[in-house]
């Protein structure tokens, strides 16, 4: 198992390696300037003289392969660099919004599996029953329905019942957690829904599919109490394609959440990356796309780590 | 006495032997207080957009200002309750020579920079100088509005002293501009640019924090020169960048207002939702959208295919729809309709472009489209992704354009990208603003110079006629012969076509009622130092 992980983490260096070229040379070849956005953006009057300074100044006169070579080795130091545009440390920029994000994501995970597993469980108990019609209704509604839009219907509901609104900016949970959690719930519940939905499904027609292999007619057929043997030997197993699911919306929230952001007015990582990209400020974007990357790496090495946990029949580095 | 342009200019013989001179109401000896002001407090307001930087001078967006301005000070400033006359903020009093070439400020002492350095005339000097003359590295969209200063004198520290190289009749509201915010000489001798990444200011407020992307935050200045100001004791500015969480935010009461103006349909459901918790001032705006073709580029550098494009827009009737839906509203030229220079409605429909018999019109732009040899002109429209009023504008214009039988591909993009491709002159035709602080046309006008005299000039047009049109105006002393040439400026801009304004905005602006202090006026640039804005809870 160590072994197994060990190889893991050694292979996300080629592959986070391979997402660098891609997104460094990649940038290059979008067409915009960051220095004319910058300096022209703004209704200034610049020479070209200036601009030229301004280019030489970040950088960007110089050869790309030296630029990138600068990169790379800036980054195996963790130093991401300075973003083009607000001249702070692309981790600074980065860090003010991870928190958030972060934390919208770790709490969204947590409502939709809480909710989904029963859901889904329920469901597939009880096929064809009003429960199974209830929980398709919902969880089709948690598809159908976009979260930015589901956000917007629970700010007007929270306008006009209670006349209140989440506070709107963000307070740290160790610094407030009941504004922390006032404001974040609801971002959190919209996106948790959908997520939610997504997870149920996938429980749902995974659960029927276990319940009808050999080893659980085995198991009924010894007699094992019915409880034990859908939590111990259906939902384990059925689990597994779930836990998949879990992980890579996990990991879709921590930058994908653009719109839901905006409805929020949270600052969050997804508007980050849009201005960014709007502003062609190449090394934010760069270490954000880095950031998402290795996001994705550890959370599938986590899942996959977390099937051997669910299922004994897999043991890595066998 | 209080001395704007106008009454510089219909000043009597007496006053200009005596030389025209101005005082302001000395804050730093009485204590300032408004009848059952309440102080203390935070203020939230939301700003809908994020500061690219924080200095004014190489700025032209609202979000700078509302950003930087409660924590610097002007040499002038307007005062809103008699707009537009002018009073000081670091002048405590001015003298104009008679011949206008001469304009001396006294500062008021003891003014103090929040790194608590002293004022004097130094800074007021370096200040001016970096925008007349900025440095390598420094950008400053002030430049040409002080290209007349000669030289700048600083005969003793609380004084200091203007030398005209030309007469600009309206230099005194130029003194007063916004954006002018007074930088320490010793910090720009450190590092020229350093106004864009650090403040230090005289004004009521001190700079706190910026979160990136959240808010700006300042609290009181102890050390403000105006004694008993500010009355609050901090600020915070919300970005909301999305209307919906803006206005959200407003009747939630998670900030007290919105300075910058909101749409028709916005306020109507701010209304309806907080009955008379709101308050909603409405004023004309100076501020409008242009539509400005590439002179540049083929087949707009032909005077036919720019008038015909123009003569096809109904703005008349186009006006009565979009300001139901957008903060559009008023049919002017290249002045604010109803501002003293503007031009009035029955000479404005002889303009072309402006004819109330849109049938007509559009025949006519049909006969010149077709003597350019362009009766299928195909051409994309370069326009700001802001829903608010660009989108609207954009869709009619494309509309209008149809009705003749041109094809329009309508391209919009993020504040930065459409600025650089027009700067960049990458565009065929582009819906522009102007952004103006006052009604003065020498502000107004310069939109239209040659592009070497008005790098703002999306036209990219070069005339040496409006030029001079434009130079004879700003040395004119005489209100009559100044309107006459305005209107011959007016008239030559519009013939040739270059650049037009399709509408003019209209300012509404929501504040709750325990919101107290803050003014309205017709530019969303003035008014945000909010020293002297409380909050009645």
């Amino acid at each position: 198992m160590l072994r197994y992980t060990i190889n893991r983490v050694l292979l996300a260096i080629p592959t986070l390696f391979g997402v660098a070229v891609l997104v460094f040379f990649l940038l290059r070849v979008v067409p915009g300037d960051i220095v004319e956005i910058k300096l022209r953006g703004d209704g200034g009057s610049v020479t070209q003289e200036t601009i030229e300074l301004e280019r030489k100044r970040l950088g960007l006169d110089r050869p790309l392969a030296v630029q990138f070579g600068e990169w790379m080795v800036n980054m195996a130091k963790f130093d991401f660099g300075t973003s083009m545009w607000t001249e702070r440390p692309v981790i600074t920029e980065i860090a003010i919004r991870l928190e958030l994000s972060l934390q919208v994501a770790i709490m969204a995970t947590i409502i939709a599996v809480l909710l989904a597993i029963p859901m889904g469980t329920m469901a597939a108990l009880f096929r064809d029953t009003w429960i199974d019609y209830l929980v398709r209704v919902l969880t089709i509604g948690g598809l159908s329905i976009p979260s930015f839009w589901f956000g917007m219907l629970i700010m007007l509901a929270l306008l006009s019942f209670f006349n209140w609104l989440p506070p709107i900016t963000f307070t740290p949970i160790y610094v407030d957690p009941i504004a922390n959690l006032q404001q974040l719930i609801w971002p959190a519940l919209a996106v948790g829904y959908r997520y939610c939905a997504v997870v149920a499904r996938m429980i749902r027609s995974s659960l029927l599919e276990v319940l009808n292999e050999d080893y659980i007619r085995t198991a009924r057929a010894k007699g094992v109490y019915e409880r034990l043997v859908i939590s111990r030997h259906a939902l384990r197993n059925a689990l597994l394609p779930a836990i998949t699911v879990i992980g890579l919306e996990f990991t879709f929230l921590i930058g994908g959440l653009v719109v839901t952001e905006q409805v929020f007015n949270l600052n969050g990582i997804g508007q980050l990356f849009v201005q960014s990209v709007s502003r062609n400020d190449f090394t934010l974007i760069q270490g954000m796309v880095m950031l998402i990357a290795a996001f994705y790496v550890f959370v599938n090495l986590a899942i996959d780590l977390l099937y051997a946990v669910f299922d004994p029949r897999i043991r890595y580095g066998k | 006495m209080k001395i704007t342009r106008r009454t510089a200019l219909q000043g009597t013989a007496g006053a200009f032997a005596l030389g025209l001179s101005g005082f302001n109401f000395d804050f730093t000896k009485a204590e300032a207080q408004a009848p059952n002001v309440k102080r203390g407090g935070t203020l939230n307001f939301a700003i809908s957009a994020e500061a690219p930087h924080y200095d004014p001078h190489g700025s032209d967006t609202y979000a700078t200002l509302h950003f930087a301005a409660p924590f610097y000070s002007t040499l002038l400033r307007f005062n809103l309750s008699k707009f537009p006359q002018v009073e000081g903020d670091l002048a405590e009093s001015w003298t104009v020579a008679p011949d206008l070439m001469t304009y001396t400020f006294k500062l008021h002492p003891g003014v103090k920079f929040a790194d608590g350095k002293e004022l004097t005339s130094e800074d007021v000097k370096a200040t001016y100088d970096r925008m007349r003359n900025p440095p390598q590295g420094v950008v400053s969209t002030r430049q040409p509005t002080f290209a007349d200063i000669g030289e700048i004198q600083t005969p003793d520290a609380t004084t200091v002293v203007f030398k005209m190289k030309a007469v600009n009749a309206a230099m005194l509201e130029h003194f007063a501009s916004p954006w002018n915010v007074i930088y320490s000489a010793k910090d720009l001798a450190d590092n020229p640019a350093g106004p864009r990444t650090k403040i230090n200011g005289t004004g009521p407020f001190v700079f706190v924090e910026h979160v990136k992307g959240s808010h700006v935050a300042g609290k009181k200045n102890d050390n403000y020169f105006k004694k008993g100001m500010p009355y609050l004791d901090g600020f915070k500015g919300i970005f909301t960048l999305q209307a919906a969480a803006m206005l959200n935010a407003v009747q939630g009461g998670q900030v007290l207002g919105e300075f910058r103006g909101i749409s028709p349909a916005e306020r109507d459901r701010l209304v309806q939702a907080m009955g008379d918790k709101i308050r909603i001032e409405e004023d004309s705006w100076t501020l409008n959208l242009l539509v400005c073709f590439n002179t540049t580029k083929k087949p707009f550098d032909d005077v036919r295919v720019r008038k015909a494009l123009l003569m096809a827009i109904d703005r008349w009737g186009g006006s009565v729809g979009l300001s139901k839906i957008s903060t559009l509203r008023a049919v002017g030229g290249v002045l604010r309709p109803g501002s003293p220079y503007a031009t009035p409605e029955a000479e404005l429909v002889k303009l072309p472009g402006f004819s109330k018999d849109i049938k007509a019109s559009r025949e006519e732009a049909k006969k010149l489209l077709k003597e350019a040899g362009q009766e299928n002109l195909k051409f994309v429209l370069w326009n700001r992704n802001l829903a608010m009023p660009y989108t609207p504008a954009g869709v009619f214009l494309v509309d209008q354009w149809r009705q003749i039988g041109v094809e329009v591909e309508h391209k919009q993009s993020d504040t930065g990208p459409y600025l650089a491709t027009m700067n960049a002159g990458n565009h065929d035709v582009a819906i522009d603003f102007s952004n103006l602080f006052m009604d003065d046309s020498s502000l107004a006008l310069s939109k239209y110079l040659s592009l070497s005299r008005a790098p703002e000039n999306r036209s990219r047009s070069t005339d040496p006629e409006l030029d001079k049109l434009y130079d004879d105006h700003i040395r004119e002393r005489d209100p009559e012969k100044r309107k006459a040439l305005i209107r011959a400026f007016e008239k030559r801009v519009f013939e040739q076509g270059y650049q037009q304004p399709i509408l003019w905005w209209h300012r509404i602006v929501p504040t709750h009622k325990t919101l107290m202090g803050w003014k309205m006026s017709p530019s969303h640039n003035l008014g945000q130092q909010l020293e002297d804005v409380w909050i009645n809870t």
